[in-house]
């Protein structure tokens, strides 16, 4: 298998787990995608192995999940995520997501998209101050069952880049106390609401827990020299926060166990 | 060539931070007296030919399906304008 060197800091072949390298995990690039580079990197970073999807096929190269990255796709125009829903790759990913068989994972622009294409409820507006925000953002991990989350503790927290303008998630209420009856928030933002989400909510999943969305942004927490300053876990040197990395893991060893 | 106007606009219940900024920008310019502000969208959708009632519902399930979201908009209106020349 090759192994991502990482550019800077400890190379951390060591500690990954070999026998993941068999899971291909798809990642789409839209026109106006941004971070689907940063989400294949992720994910070989992760021990898997990254396949690089477009939104105009109709073919999802035998990937074994399938990450829906952040960007402007369609440049925001119309609402965010509102024209890449009705992609065509978007048929096969929505026909294989539904029944709970495909794990979708779907990240900032990525979460607008799977509201969009009802995979999952609620929706994005405006962030309640109208800027555009870029922190290190600290989040709770409320439900670790889904396929994107099972190897962090319940309860663990996580720090990872917060980057977005329609970031402010919102339902109705019986939709938002129905996701919290069911233990459907994933994650949970920390230390103030950076946006007006409803509830505080960062991230949430599906009924099967096949198919998450979160706005904040764990693939830019995966290697140390380019994370953020700071980790849940414990002090990090300058860029060390890899804490995002555990998303990815989750995905691939949940595969493997399969 | 007829067109049809789409307006969609922002649920009551869902906070709208653009027309609020605009609500906050008014008083600055002299323009008190309002309110409240809420931004919508107007789509126009230009029409080769005779608008029939087939084309109508074509519009409006274009609006329900992709020109409006209906978890945090409202489509308030489908209606066909003649051009005036």
């Amino acid at each position: 298998m090759t192994v991502e060197t990482p550019l800077i800091g400890h190379s951390n072949a060591a500690v990954v787990d070999s026998s993941l390298s068999g899971v291909r995990v798809g990642v789409v690039t839209f026109p106006g995608s941004l971070d689907d580079r940063d989400a294949l990197r992720a994910v070989r970073l992760a021990g898997g192995t990254g396949v690089a999807l477009w939104h105009g096929d109709h073919d999802l190269k035998d990937v074994d999940a399938v990450i829906i990255p952040g960007g402007f796709s369609y440049g925001d125009y119309l609402r965010a995520g509102a024209i890449s829903r009705f992609a065509p790759l978007m048929e096969q990913i929505t026909a294989a997501a539904t029944g709970g068989s495909l794990p979708v994972l779907g990240i900032c622009n990525g979460f607008q998209v799977l509201t969009e294409a009802h995979l999952l409820p609620g929706s994005m507006v405006k962030n309640n101050h109208l800027h555009f925000l870029c922190k290190d953002q600290r989040l709770k991990v409320e439900n670790s069952s889904t396929a994107w989350t099972s190897s962090y503790a319940e309860g663990s927290e996580i720090v990872v880049p917060l980057k977005n303008q329609d970031g402010q998630f919102v339902a109705d209420e019986r939709t938002l106390d129905e996701l919290e009856g069911e233990g459907r928030v994933v994650f949970r933002y920390l230390g103030g609401n950076p946006n007006g989400s409803r509830r505080d909510i960062a991230g949430i999943t599906n009924e099967h827990g096949n198919v998450v969305g979160l706005m904040p942004h764990p693939e830019h927490a995966v290697e140390a020299g380019f994370g953020p300053d700071s980790s849940a876990l414990g002090e990090v040197e300058v860029r060390g926060g890899v804490d995002g990395l555990g998303i990815f893991t989750s995905v691939l060893q949940k595969l493997v166990n399969k | 060539m007829p067109r049809i106007v789409v307006d969609v606009m922002p649920k009551p219940e869902i906070l709208d931070p653009q027309g609020k900024a605009i609500a906050g920008a008014l008083p600055r310019l002299g323009f008190t007296g309002f309110a409240e502000v809420r931004q919508g969208k107007r789509f126009e959708l230009s029409v080769e030919g005779d608008v029939t009632e087939e084309v109508l519902e074509a519009a409006r399930d274009a609006a329900a399906t992709l020109l409006s979201n209906p978890v945090i908009e409202d489509v308030t209106r489908v209606e066909v304008i003649e051009d005036a020349q």
